[in-house]
């Protein structure tokens, strides 16, 4: 049997049974992740100790207990999260040789569901960036085309999940950064509703934006993914007490009476025709099974991107002040305590962190205050609204993830505005605090992968999962595959 | 600079008290809130500021607080919400401190205390919640840092502009004090810094509207020097003002060695503290129902025990004053007048003889070495006539030496009072016997030399005559 054709939700039903061993599983991953990482650069590094919780899945099988719902499934982590005794750099040479005593909260429920941990994946530094080029580890490669890039910040967890090395990933998503590579690189994405997912352990960009969640090769394994990591956690203050829905087990492909919103603002950006086609495509899909499309408006829409890059550098400004060589992380040889801050800060940190501190510094400055950060606030509050209000007339939205498919590597990255515009469609979810996800739904003509974005109401993952399911079905007939395989 | 120069100002001091509450863990975090561990043990990712650590607020703080609050006579805001102050330093691990900026916990309160005999009323403008920093400790070229008191829950209480001299404001600082350890939330030790008091103090001509610029005055750790420091800054800034210079928005700090106060930062020089809306945190809401069964278990405060004392045990204001300014001190005297059934004799011997020693020994009353208990005791076998209150203060520094019972001091050292007629009589003859020329002084009309006799009575008596009969018994032998 090749272990690498089964799908997660077939592995871990395989090893739960003891027909296949989690050992054998992530032996081949792990070979086949070695090897094309040397061109792809997907991974930071790889988790040694994988074999011995690979082990452990097999033995809890053999003493029959149950390891959980992703039993010796080989997970990819982005290396934004805390792993305990296995570095965690964020992309960052200022952690290049961090190594936390402790874990976050969504690896630590992965284990307890019997998933193994792979290892780290590349990322932009600080998740600041929609192209992976800003990674103090080099830029990763787009597995469907490797002069392209794989989008960012998680482009290492979506290089991975396309290139089967993993069965699935964990990336994070504070304006796009899910959604995005998910889209260049044709998995599944989902960044669940702001506080479904814990944050503790995950280093902060922005806080009220940060967002965890899973990529996966279908939908269904997604969403298996999803369930695992979601719920409460007594770390994290910022997290819902509501109970997590069985989201794989509840998925239907039914879609009569559903009403999918048609967000008007998104369309009257500049998009490339063969994504436009693909878009329209979808809601063709949709539908054909039984779901009405309905315009709808988001007035605030087309301020996102200003909001965000007030909000987001805001925050990130403190965040990341805490990199400053006193306890941990890269430590400048200096004379006294001002030359320490600046000349660890000044080596460690890259070009786009340091751009998005002075940004956030600058906007929370005393005199300037009212005029960015609450304002930016003000609108943010208003987006929500415009939200609130168009989902009274629809179940979930559908558009473009983005305005193109992947992009060519050095193509945007002297050009941060450019670069910061790839954010359009996917900054207003995570703004508002919403669900939004992307899912393959077709090719250009080149053969580059293109997603569309559903978007639900909080909580309402369930929807938009039902809804990429039916468009999974509709449009996989070809079964490409990248280049690498 | 003339005396007649400085009665012509008049001093405006506010005080920002920063007290640290007495929770079993720290604000944010589950580490123990505790000192005398070793460097760095009360610890973890969230108080060290590791990356994806988050902080989750201490219930108990919140609860604190609003005692706290409610003991100020504040209102308390159903929704409150923390802030980023951001600013680097060492001991400051996340690089910004978590504090409550423009939604405070408590808002608009009072403290009512005595400057003397006259009743002072304080403004409390806010009293809001923040996290303590870690500490520094510079060695030759090295600094290191200490955790532990990371993250430690404070509170900081914001007084109006309201005091003008700097007794008063030591006399403020006090009552804040006391109603923090009434209430305990704090045990209010300013040389250990569980309590730590900055000062803003300026000057204006009597009769001005406008405030003067205001200096902030730290690193003040006992009442003492709050009250010199303020003095010192007073002198300077008339001094200054005198001499043509213009005051300037600074910090200071005071320096008890040389009583005088130096500019650490001007107002230029301070920084921008970049304050926002914590995300990591939700606002804090506390419902009308919790804010109540906390007031309705507010325990008596000082000036309520202060008024009772007069009212219920016919105390002296200075006695009930002094007796009511620490909670020990007041349960002290409550045990003491309740077993002596005597308060006004309690409350002398508390206040004359029990301070003193304790003072001079720098001890609080709960290290009283005589229990309320063995006082009350002392107290009773004087009025009872067991012994006299000459003999009792004896007793009483031997109580103090040794912590024993003033029954067992009495017994083993024979010092009981001799009211048997008998013994009297005898120790009478041997005085009269032995004065003769005095004697006949006396009969001859020098009534004054019968203080003589009774002393020498008494002396012969080793203090333990009873003197009522020593005088009675006296009077008629000298007669004879």
């Amino acid at each position: 049997m090749d272990l690498l054709k089964l799908s997660l939700s077939e592995t871990a039903e395989k090893v739960r049974k003891g027909e296949i061993k989690a050992v054998d599983v992530t032996k081949a991953y792990l070979e086949r992740s070695k090897s094309l990482n040397k061109e792809l650069n997907a991974y930071i590094s790889f988790n040694e100790k994988a074999l011995i919780a690979a082990e452990k899945v097999d033995q809890m099988v053999a003493n029959k207990k149950d390891p959980g719902l992703l039993a010796g499934c080989p997970i990819a982590i982005k290396d934004l999260l805390c792993t305990k005794d296995l570095a965690s750099t964020a992309g960052s040479k200022v952690l290049k040789n961090f190594i936390p005593p402790y874990s976050a909260t969504v690896v630590e429920r992965l284990e307890a569901q019997g998933a193994v941990i792979l290892g780290k994946t590349n990322l932009d530094e600080f998740a600041m960036g929609s192209s992976n080029e800003t990674s103090a580890f080099g830029s990763v490669k787009n597995p469907w085309d490797v002069t392209r890039v794989p989008g960012g910040s998680s482009g290492g967890s979506a290089a991975a999940v396309a290139a089967k090395m993993g069965l699935g990933a964990i990336a994070t998503d504070t304006g796009g950064s899910i959604r995005q590579p998910a889209n260049f690189c044709g998995i599944v994405g989902i960044k669940p509703t702001y506080g479904r997912v814990s944050r503790y352990g995950i280093v902060s960009y922005a806080s009220s934006l940060d967002q965890a969640g899973p990529m996966g090769v279908t939908v269904e394994d997604t969403a298996l993914i999803l369930e695992s990591i979601s719920g409460h956690d007594p770390r994290d203050s910022t997290t819902s007490q509501k109970k997590v829905p069985q989201w794989a087990k509840n998925l239907k492909g039914d879609l009569r009476g559903v009403v999918v919103g048609k967000p008007k603002e998104y369309f009257e950006k500049e998009i490339d025709s063969e994504v436009q086609k693909i878009i329209d495509e979808s809601f063709e899909i949709l539908k054909s099974q039984g779901a009405t499309i309905k315009d709808v408006t988001l007035p605030t829409a087309p301020y996102a991107i200003s909001i965000y890059y007030l909000v987001a550098p805001s925050e990130a400004s403190s965040n990341l002040a805490r990199y400053d060589g006193v306890r941990y992380g890269h430590r400048a040889e200096s004379k006294n305590i001002e030359e320490l801050y600046m000349k660890s800060r000044a080596e460690g940190f890259g070009r786009e962190v340091k751009r998005r501190i002075m940004l956030g510094t600058f906007a929370l400055s005393s005199g300037y205050y009212d005029a960015y950060y609450i304002k930016a606030c003000k609108a943010r509050r208003l987006l929500l609204q415009d939200f609130m209000k168009a989902f009274q007339g629809c179940d979930f939205m559908l558009s473009p993830v983005t305005t193109t498919a992947a992009f060519k590597i050095g193509g945007r990255i002297k050009d941060p505005l450019a670069m910061y515009l790839n954010d359009v469609f996917t900054t207003p979810t995570n703004l508002a605090g919403l669900p939004g996800m992307s899912v393959p739904a077709g090719f250009t003509k080149e053969g580059l992968p293109v997603g569309v974005q559903l978007t639900a109401p909080h909580f309402e993952e369930q929807r938009i999962l039902n809804a990429a399911q039916v468009i999974e079905k509709h449009t996989n007939k070809e079964k490409r595959k990248p280049n690498v395989y | 600079m003339s005396t007649e120069a400085h009665s012509q100002y008049e001093a405006v001091i506010g005080l920002e008290i920063h007290a640290q509450l007495l929770t079993e863990t720290k604000m944010f975090c589950t580490c123990a809130n505790a000192f005398g561990s070793g460097d760095n043990a009360n610890t973890c990712p969230t108080c060290l500021g590791m990356p994806g650590a988050l902080p989750v607020l201490n219930k108990k703080a919140v609860e604190f607080s609003v005692r706290t609050g409610l003991a100020l006579n504040c209102q308390i805001e159903e929704t409150s919400v923390f802030a980023r102050k951001n600013y680097f330093y060492p001991d400051l691990p996340k690089g910004y401190q978590i504090s409550q900026y423009d939604q405070p916990l408590c808002k608009e309160g009072f403290v009512e205390f005595f400057l003397g005999e006259e009743k002072k009323r304080v403004r409390i403008e806010r009293a809001h919640m923040e996290e303590d920093a870690g500490k520094s400790q510079h060695q030759d070229q090295d600094t290191l840092v200490n955790y532990n008191r990371s993250s430690v829950p404070l509170l900081e209480i914001v007084s109006g502009p309201d005091m003008r001299s700097a007794k008063e404001a030591a006399e403020y600082a006090r009552a804040v004090r006391s109603i923090l350890q009434y209430i305990g939330v704090c045990d209010g030790n300013l040389e250990e810094g569980s309590m730590r008091c900055d000062c803003n103090v300026s000057v204006r001509k009597w009769g001005a509207e406008k405030l003067g610029t205001k200096v902030e005055l730290k690193n003040i750790n006992s009442f003492r020097f709050i009250e010199k420091a303020i003095e010192y800054e007073i002198e300077r800034q008339i001094d200054a003002i005198e001499s043509g210079e213009k005051i300037i928005q600074e910090t200071r700090l005071y320096d008890s060695d040389k009583n005088r106060t130096f500019s650490m930062r001007t107002k230029e020089e301070a920084q921008d503290y970049r304050y926002f809306p914590e995300p990591d945190l939700l606002p804090v809401r506390v419902s009308p129902m919790w804010i109540e069964d906390i007031k309705s278990h507010l325990p008596e405060l000082p000036l309520q025990r202060f008024e009772r004392f007069v009212r219920e045990y016919g105390l002296p204001e200075y006695d009930s004053q002094i007796l009511t300014q620490s909670k020990d001190m007041a349960g002290y005297f409550e045990v003491v007048a309740k077993v002596s059934k005597n308060p006004k004799a309690s409350s002398n011997w508390i206040m004359v003889e029990l301070l003193r020693c304790l003072n001079e020994e720098k001890k609080e009353i709960v290290d009283s070495p005589v229990s309320s208990q063995n006082m009350a005791e002392l107290i009773a076998s004087i009025d009872s006539g067991k012994i006299s209150g000459k003999i009792a203060k004896t007793v009483f520094e031997e109580m103090y030496k040794t912590s024993e019972a003033p029954e067992k001091i009495i017994k083993e050292k024979g010092l009981a009072q001799v009211s048997d007629s008998g013994s009297i009589e005898k120790w009478i003859d041997q005085i009269i016997e032995s004065n003769p020329g005095q004697v006949s002084q006396y009969r001859s009309g020098k009534d004054k030399l019968f203080g003589f006799f009774v002393g020498q009575v008494m002396k012969v008596s080793k203090g333990q005559a009873n003197p009522e009969l020593v005088n009675e018994l006296l009077l008629k032998k000298l007669k004879e």
